[in-house]
């Protein structure tokens, strides 16, 4: 399980889950739940162009995630109907099929796209990872005040002059980069769940924000880290086990938030 | 170049295809246009996303995927309105974490699809569908499932649309609009089944609801609009088979796929009928 050939895959996963972990907790506090969807799949066709062209994945899939960001808030400003925004990226899934069914390959790429699959992780992606990873928590850390202002009380933010807007972009931004990075792992379909799961189960857990801030990115290292043992032992798909992993851990939060109350 | 390439309407695998797109489209064209008005495109997207399992399901089981994407459909129409209860905050976290445990089931039964079964194509056929490789029975079943809702919707019309621009009204007027939207959910998962079938289960969204709003920009009347959303959601259909068979010659050995064509046509027209509607 730790070979030497495995040793960056469990190294990106890492990585991975403070990111998610951390960018989860503001999902959730923020109420970017769609934008937390959204992105992934946005994402996807930038993965498919990657390996059409010839260069890293994460490059293709962080620009058109970025491209989504413009998206989104393109829409909010236009206050476009959702189906508006729900046609774009069902359009960019379908033109994200059309690159993978040129590049050859397509039915594994396909699968590797939509639920992950980690063991395809090379030296190549530590850089950017390492960036991701320790960049995403940092700054978001750095923000934590604003952010946490703008979301519970956007009217006293806005009295202090704190830019709704740019740092909804800045959130944004970071969340797509998180979703790049992520998607890899736990695939287009699951870095919502990635995101989302140990963060919500935290916000059950604790209502003091910077402890459950602790506890999502707790939480998500141990699910990202049991999928990757428990798809090496098993062979099974990473993506299956981040998905029941991450319901799991949610539901067991809620349990033990009844139980206690 | 020549508009229809020999052998084109000939061809089993294509008529076939004609035949599922037709279906798929004149349905969710219908029962697009509801959803749209009532606002539950999120409620179709989740149907759709629930019913992959099926459809990775069916390959597993060897049975017909109408009936696994149908049968999980109708399986999540249930756990929609069982939610819809409890409108308790968080309720869309929650959902979207059950959501998230269902794609990994997904993602388990595709690659047992793969190790057990040999079906190295099922991630493929299910989430982004394979139109000229449906089994050869298929089209017509999707035409019957659609004439089953048609006749369904129709059956059900009157009510619906009343419950559906004021379900106050439609209460008092004695209409139970709790049974009603329940048999609604059940004609949404077929619209939605035959729509996976179509363009395969995560971009299903794009035929059941892209055709109704863009109708509902530029037809006057719910009949009208259910009509124009049909025949709009066929064009894209046909359109988009005519194009990924023509694209053979485009790359070498490769046909393009015919869900991107179709995916692209519905995003066209829906924009087309927003400019149209602004200008």
């Amino acid at each position: 399980m730790f070979a030497p050939y495995l040793r960056d895959a469990w190294i990106v996963a890492t990585l991975i889950a403070l990111a998610a972990g951390c960018a989860g907790y503001f999902v959730v506090l923020r109420g970017a739940g769609f934008a937390a969807h959204a992105l992934p799949m946005a994402a996807f066709p930038g993965a498919a162009l990657a390996g059409l062209l010839g260069i890293a994945q994460v490059y293709g899939l962080a620009a058109f995630a970025l491209a989504g960001v413009a998206g989104l808030t393109w829409l909010k400003r236009a206050q476009r109907p959702d189906a508006a925004a729900a046609l774009v990226l069902v359009a960019l899934l379908g033109l994200g099929a059309l690159f993978l069914s040129l590049s050859g390959g397509y039915a594994n790429a396909v699968y590797a796209l939509l639920f992950g699959q980690i063991l395809g992780v090379g030296p190549a992606d530590l850089p950017p990872a390492l960036a991701i990873g320790l960049g995403v928590p940092a700054l978001l850390l750095a923000c934590f005040r604003p952010l946490s202002y703008s979301a519970i009380a956007p009217d006293i933010a806005a009295a202090r002059g704190l830019s709704g807007a740019g740092l909804d972009v800045l959130f944004l931004g970071l969340l797509a980069v998180t979703a790049a990075i992520a998607l890899p792992l736990a695939g287009a379909l699951l870095v919502f769940t990635l995101m989302v799961g140990p963060a919500a189960a935290a916000r059950q857990l604790t209502p003091a924000p910077l402890p459950a801030l602790g506890l999502s990115m707790a939480l998500a290292l141990l699910i990202v880290w049991a999928a990757l043992a428990l798809a090496w032992l098993t062979s099974l798909p990473s993506g299956f086990f981040v998905g029941a992993g991450s319901a799991l851990v949610y539901a067991a939060a809620r349990l033990w938030r009844r139980v206690k109350g | 170049m020549t508009l229809l390439q020999p052998g084109f309407l000939s061809s089993l695998p294509v008529q076939n295809a004609l035949l599922i797109g037709a279906g798929a489209a004149l349905l969710s064209g219908a029962a697009g246009v509801f959803t749209v008005l009532r606002g539950q495109s999120f409620a179709g997207h989740t149907l759709a996303d629930v019913s992959s399992a099926g459809g990775a399901l069916a390959y597993l089981l060897g049975i017909s995927p109408l009936a696994g994407f149908f049968g999980l459909a109708v399986l999540g129409a249930l756990g929609v309105e069982a939610a819809g209860e409890r409108r308790a905050a968080g309720r869309d976290l929650a959902a979207g974490i059950v959501l998230g445990a269902g794609m990994g089931i997904t993602a388990l039964l595709l690659y047992l699809d793969v190790t057990l079964k040999g079906h190295g194509g099922a991630a493929v056929a299910v989430m982004f569908g394979a139109l000229f490789a449906a089994p050869p029975g298929l089209g017509r079943a999707v035409a019957l499932g659609a004439l089953a809702g048609l006749a369904g919707l129709g059956l059900i019309y009157r009510p619906l649309l009343l419950a559906t621009l004021d379900g106050e009204l439609a209460r008092a007027d004695g209409v139970n609009t709790k049974l009603l939207g329940g048999a609604y959910l059940l004609l949404l998962a077929l619209a939605v089944t035959l729509c996976a079938m179509a363009v395969g289960a995560i971009l299903s969204t794009a035929l059941l609801i892209g055709p109704a709003a863009a109708a509902l920009r530029l037809a006057r009347g719910p009949v009208a609009a259910m009509a124009l959303a049909g025949l709009l959601g066929l064009g894209c259909a046909w359109g988009g088979i005519w194009l990924a068979y023509q694209s053979y010659g485009w790359t070498p050995g490769h046909v393009w796929p015919v869900s991107f064509f179709i995916t692209a046509l519905v995003l066209a027209v829906y924009a087309a009928a927003a400019l149209a509607r602004r200008g």
